[in-house]
């Protein structure tokens, strides 16, 4: 915090004031703990620290003065809904909270207990008044990725009355192809809709472009972290992979690319945040929604350093860029449309570009095991863990199961560095 | 060489290994109870050891207040079930508050191992539960006799809700051995269904003080298809692990 007071601003949201300062408060000592105390953290971080102890302070105040000057913002939570679009009618596209464990008892009022924790978290976020996003926004997008969210998003439509449901096709076929780039269309009108603006190639160039260049910038991270040492800890690199979706994006993919710098000088000099030879792990599964640090926080606390994370909140979200090289609205339409179904989430079948995807990462990142992470009742995501532990044949692997709470900490650990011992 | 400790500080008990040079010279065993630090501490003190290694579920407790080193009860159990059966490639343990189960190449080393998510099911703590229910001491629980004929079903492996199967079973007027029988069926059961997911290869070794209780033995014996060995003292498999460790890295 700045010290600034967002009380009122707050309060206008229709926040619940005394749990949000106990939020904020849980929040900030978790950052103390598991960030602030890192070693050799690279000085570039300090904008990323910034930015999370203005997480819904500044950055709320300059959505609602965003608002103020007439643009749009669109809430989401998945990586499928096309940013570019957003973009280019000069909206704001934000990733609402989703990552902690919090008003499940209100959620549970509306879906079963067993469901995600992501999911149980949005309407938790909603329901107990926590999330200031959500009460900015002037649509929230939902897709029907999996069966948890799809039926979910009707029961947040029930509470906010502004959900606006794509639909994912599940396979890759030419008549899938066509549903997916008429659901594209269909969103730009209602994006058309929403902000009284008429797409242009023009503005639809600059919305890819700006995408692309955050995507760029998340890449060369990346790339960047394949370096031994690490010159980065995986839990740092997962922020800023989280943090891609709030922030303003000009000013992330620069702050980002700052970074950059400062790692690719720590990698030319071969100075990083662990040892040269430490194990290195790959993370592949369910999205880690921010604050959701806890499987990164056990790995690098028992030695090892996370060097990637194969999940919506990192590679998925920046591997693919959109063909900028578009020469009128429908031909954007095409370009984006195949961008967006290039993306290997679970939800598909056959999905075996996962595998190949997760095969590629292993070798080009160098790391020494992977540890596939799944929500507990994420079924995709749970499903193919069992196909990526074929695939990956070449360093060891394990499967975890988890949710937000605490309570499985003590066997995580244990599970976590028995792994580290066994790559050692 | 010195005097090597090695502590297992699990969810139920505290086991140390003391050994001088490779020879054990002496067991310890106390129940964790609600502060275990202060168990170890006076463990420390009354053996006096040159080297000290911590594992078991406890062991950042003393990685935390003291400079122990610490390794996992996975590699502990691993050295420890070696130093016992050189030829050992598999270690079943049915602990506490997990149930590991852990395969080795031929050098001993862990190959591959499963241990079971946040849940008591089928633990040791649910055997002591359930042996408390049906009024067996937990010494005699496991000389229930392994009957052939028609099978109770205890379908839950939640320990709340197999107690009340359990009652209800008994409300139904069924035999206090079919019941302990079932239980210990469906422990079996579910240690199966993980030890499915990594090769199982000879020798398997039961370890654990669950491996004391002959019935789960010989139901491990069935359902795996291949003799279990189990050491005369299983409980302190991983206490020793974590001694030799000090000694042979």
């Amino acid at each position: 915090m700045n010290g600034k007071d967002y009380t009122k601003m707050w309060e206008g949201l229709g926040l619940n004031i005394e749990n949000h300062a106990g939020l904020l408060g849980v929040l900030t000592n978790a950052y103390k703990d598991i960030y602030l105390s890192q070693n050799n953290r690279p000085a570039a971080m300090e904008y990323f620290d910034f930015v999370i102890s203005e997480v819904h302070g500044l950055r709320i105040e300059e959505i609602i003065a965003a608002k103020e000057a007439g643009r749009k913002v669109v809430g989401t939570f998945c990586v499928y809904v096309p940013e570019e679009i957003v973009l280019a009618a000069d909206g704001l596209c934000i990733g609402l909270c989703a990552g902690a464990e919090v008003g499940s008892e209100e959620a549970e009022k509306f879906i079963p207990r067993n469901t995600c924790a992501l999911i149980k978290a949005f309407m938790g976020f909603k329901l107990s008044g926590l999330c200031p996003y959500v009460e900015t926004t002037d649509l929230i997008v939902g897709e029907t990725t999996c069966d948890g969210k799809k039926k979910a998003y009707e029961s947040f439509n029930e509470i906010t009355k502004k959900v606006y449901v794509m639909e994912i096709p599940h396979m890759k076929t030419d008549e899938d192809k066509k549903l997916w780039l008429s659901e594209v269309k269909r969103f730009k009108d209602r994006i058309e809709g929403l902000s009284g603006k008429k797409l242009t190639v023009d503005a639809l160039k600059k919305g890819a472009s700006v995408a692309n260049e955050k995507r760029k910038a998340l890449q060369r991270l990346s790339r960047l972290r394949a370096a031994d040492p690490a010159p980065i800890s995986g839990l740092d690199a997962l922020l800023v992979n989280q943090v891609s979706f709030y922030d303003d994006p000009l000013r992330f993919t620069s702050m980002t690319h700052k970074l950059c710098d400062e790692l690719s000088d720590r990698a030319s000099k071969g100075t990083g945040v662990a040892d040269k030879g430490a194990p290195r792990i790959l993370i592949s599964g369910s999205p880690m929604a921010i604050p959701n640090w806890k499987l990164h926080a056990i790995i690098e606390g028992s030695g090892a350093v996370v060097v990637g994370e194969e999940s919506c909140i990192g590679e998925r979200n920046h591997r693919d860029l959109v063909d900028e090289s578009f020469s009128s609205v429908d031909d954007a339409m095409e370009k984006i449309s195949s961008r967006y179904l290039g993306i290997d989430c679970a939800c598909f079948t056959p999905n075996t570009e996962r595998l190949d995807n997760i095969k590629a990462l292993v070798e080009r990142l160098g790391a020494d095991g992977v540890i596939h992470y799944s929500l507990q009742f994420c079924t995709p995501y749970m499903m193919e863990s069992y196909k990526v532990e074929k695939a990956v044949t070449e360093v060891p692997f394990m499967r975890i199961e988890t949710d937000y709470s605490m309570e499985d900490f003590g066997q995580l650990k244990t599970r976590v560095e028995a792994f580290i011992e066994m790559i050692q | 060489m010195g005097r090597s400790l090695g502590i297992d500080i699990g969810s139920r008990f505290i086991k140390a290994v003391l050994l001088e040079g490779e020879e054990l010279i002496d067991i310890q065993q106390v129940e964790t109870s609600f502060d275990p630090l202060d168990r170890c501490k006076r463990l420390l003190e009354e053996t006096a050891a040159d080297r000290v290694v911590a594992t078991g579920y406890g062991r950042h407790l003393l990685e935390v207040h003291t400079d122990i080193k610490t390794i996992t009860e996975i590699k502990a159990f691993a050295k420890g079930a070696r130093a016992m059966f050189p030829l050992c490639r598999t270690i079943i343990d049915v602990g506490g508050q997990d149930i590991k189960v852990i395969s080795l190449d031929e050098g001993g080393k862990v190959r591959k191992f499963e241990m079971n998510d946040k849940c008591a099911a089928g633990t040791g703590k649910f055997v002591e539960i359930m042996a408390r229910v049906l009024g067996y001491s937990i010494g005699d629980f496991g000389l229930v006799p392994l009957k052939t004929g028609p099978e109770l079903q205890i379908s839950s492996m939640c320990t709340v809700f197999a107690e009340s199967e359990v009652i209800s079973l008994i409300a139904r007027g069924a035999e206090r051995e079919d019941i302990a029988l079932a239980l210990h069926r469906s422990v079996t059961n579910r240690v199966l269904s993980m030890a499915r997911r990594v090769p199982i290869e000879e020798d398997v070794v039961f370890a654990g003080g669950c491996a004391r209780n002959g019935l789960l033995r010989k139901l491990l014996e069935a359902g795996i298809g291949k003799n279990v060995s189990v050491a005369e003292r299983p409980e302190i498999t991983g206490a020793l692990g974590a001694a030799l460790y000090q000694i042979t890295g």
